[in-house]
């Protein structure tokens, strides 16, 4: 399904405001709604949180400690462009000891400021005014509105809950057109939790192949896969050349606000990503960048430690949900279970407006995350197991009443 | 120790209230099964007891505390046994342990004010025979304990709701 177009005001003949020196891409972006649903709540008090997108561990000491330690001996100058050379070459022996791919710390890695980045400038890179971008949803908030302001035209693909929300080659294939040019991927997904196996991918890579897309994989939540181990799209045969992989810190190793995240892929997609980010950002921040080497050289035990209790959390969730009545498909990777609520008759946005009143907790409408979020909610379990259960405790007596009327 | 008695541990060492029920979901598998690994570890004396970190500088019930080098002639036969007994057997002796280095034993010994502890010393545990030396030294205040720590500072400091 195509989305509407985005409304793109001409220039008007007087700029009476200062809306009105806008350029009309950006006018044309509305802003997100995870954004509205923050002001509802931050003024709240005495709220449980299930809406953070973020892990709720503090970046481990001896990582916070190295980069207090750059800081002491002088690390405050610009990097390599592309980043530290020890920090690429860390990257890539981590990306093939995890997952099988393999990259040249030289050429075909770029350190960037979060993985946000890494999207902005593959999407930057590849996109050519009309050119349609494809986007399994419900999906990540940032997908499609970065494709607007590059010029390209988003098109939603809409998975589901039957499926794990797993993307299906016929949905893919139902979406391309002559202009469709590149794919997102986001497994395992941000919001649903859903996550693609070998078999689950053969036939997209197929697919990727016959139309001659071009993908971006957007594997943030990578480490953070419960059932089977997370299968790298660019670890598909004849796949690696046709993939940006755009991953990160911030998850797997509780390092969000470090802004840390790196882009992996065929040297002259780098390359051009790499002339966007020097003249954008120069280079990420070096002691973000120490910080990030020291993760990788001596975090993976503790990273293990936070990836097992998400586990404990996630079953937890599950669990309660399905015993208040509300259908939950088990999420196999992320921090997020995606109930469905649809049972109770009321809209995603009713049901997460009336909670956050009624039961003092905040969760985001699913419908904010495009195609397939309506009639669920996003429950990130992020939080600590009493917090849960209290959590867990509100939402049922919360469903009880509303389905006595 | 197999490994889910190990996992129920950790789970438990993080909070002792945790129900069978709860812990069986957090690692799926059976209530019965989780029971039955916390019965045995109970058993064997692997969980001795659940008992509660108290930061009692918190109440006006203030406590002093002080660990003690004890330096000792060891016995015949039963080498620091024997003394290390006579010395955790007061109630107000929290903790003893053997050490490697300097002197032998660390004893922890708690009072309700620094003259009930130095009266111990003087009185209780300088006498016994074998005790060579003892050095007291008071804790001024504890920052963390058994890994816990007492004044948390990293709070949840994340937005409400984020993408």
């Amino acid at each position: 399904m195509i989305k509407d177009e985005q409304k793109q005001p001409s220039a008007p003949e007087r700029r009476d405001t200062m809306a009105d020196y806008l350029a009309p891409l950006v006018r044309g972006i509305k802003p997100s709604g995870i954004r509205r649903f923050f002001d509802l709540v931050s003024t709240r008090k005495d709220v449980i949180t299930l809406g953070v997108g973020e892990p709720d561990f503090v970046t481990p000491w001896h990582v916070r400690e190295s980069a207090v330690y750059a800081l002491e001996t002088g690390k405050t100058q610009y990097t390599s462009n592309a980043g530290m050379p020890e920090l690429r070459g860390a990257i890539g022996q981590y990306l093939n000891d995890r997952f099988s791919v393999e990259y040249h710390p030289a050429n075909e890695i770029l350190v960037t400021v979060g993985g946000s980045e890494a999207i902005d400038l593959a999407l930057r890179a590849l996109i050519a005014p009309g050119d349609e971008i494809l986007i399994p949803e419900p999906c990540y908030i940032s997908y499609s509105p970065i494709t607007s302001l590059s010029g390209g035209k988003p098109v939603g693909i809409e998975t589901y809950a039957k499926d794990e929300f797993k993307l299906k080659a016929e949905s893919l294939k139902a979406a391309i057109t002559p202009r469709s040019k590149v794919l997102i991927l986001c497994y395992p997904s941000n919001p649903t939790g859903g996550t693609m196996t070998y078999e689950d991918w053969l036939p997209i890579a197929k697919a990727v192949e016959e139309h001659d897309l071009i993908v971006i994989s957007d594997e943030i939540y990578a480490e953070l896969s419960y059932g089977a181990k997370h299968v790298s799209f660019a670890s598909m045969p004849g796949m690696k050349d046709r993939t940006i992989l755009v991953s990160g810190f911030s998850k797997a190793f509780a390092m969000t606000g470090w802004r840390m995240g790196y882009a992996c892929g065929h040297q002259d997609l780098i390359a051009a990503m790499l002339k966007i980010h020097q003249y954008t950002v120069m280079c990420a921040p070096i002691m973000a960048q120490y910080a990030a080497l020291e993760a990788l050289q001596h975090g993976l035990e503790e990273k293990d430690r936070m990836v097992e209790a998400y586990n404990q959390r996630r079953r937890l969730v599950v669990k309660g949900f399905r015993e208040i009545g509300l259908d939950c498909h088990e999420p196999q990777g992320a921090f997020y279970a995606f109930p469905s609520i649809v049972s109770t008759g009321l809209t995603s946005e009713q049901f997460a407006q009336r909670l956050l009143d009624e039961a003092n907790v905040a969760a985001v409408p699913g419908d904010v995350f495009g195609l397939g979020g309506e009639g669920h909610l996003r429950c990130s379990y992020a939080t600590s197991v009493t917090n849960l259960t209290e959590a867990l405790e509100r939402i049922g007596n919360f469903v009880h009443k509303l389905k006595q009327g | 120790m197999n490994e889910l008695q190990l996992k129920v541990l950790e789970l438990l060492k993080e909070d002792a209230r945790r129900d069978a029920e709860l812990i069986a979901t957090m690692l799926a598998v059976p209530t019965e099964e989780v029971k039955q690994a916390i019965a045995e570890l109970e058993n064997e004396h692997v969980i001795v007891k659940y008992a509660t970190v108290v930061n009692w500088s918190k109440i006006d019930d203030e406590k002093v505390t002080a660990l003690i080098e004890v330096q000792i002639t060891p016995e015949r036969g039963r080498g620091f046994e024997g003394i290390a007994e006579r010395i955790y057997l007061y109630p107000e002796v929290k903790s003893v342990y053997l050490m490697s280095g300097a002197y032998d034993l660390l004893v922890e010994v708690e009072g309700k004010n620094l003259k009930e502890v130095a009266s111990f010393v003087s009185n209780k545990l300088s006498p016994i025979d074998a005790v060579l030396s003892t050095k007291t030294f008071f804790i001024l205040k504890k920052y963390k304990q058994d890994g816990i720590i007492f004044e948390e500072h990293e709070g949840d400091h994340r937005l409400m709701v984020s993408p």
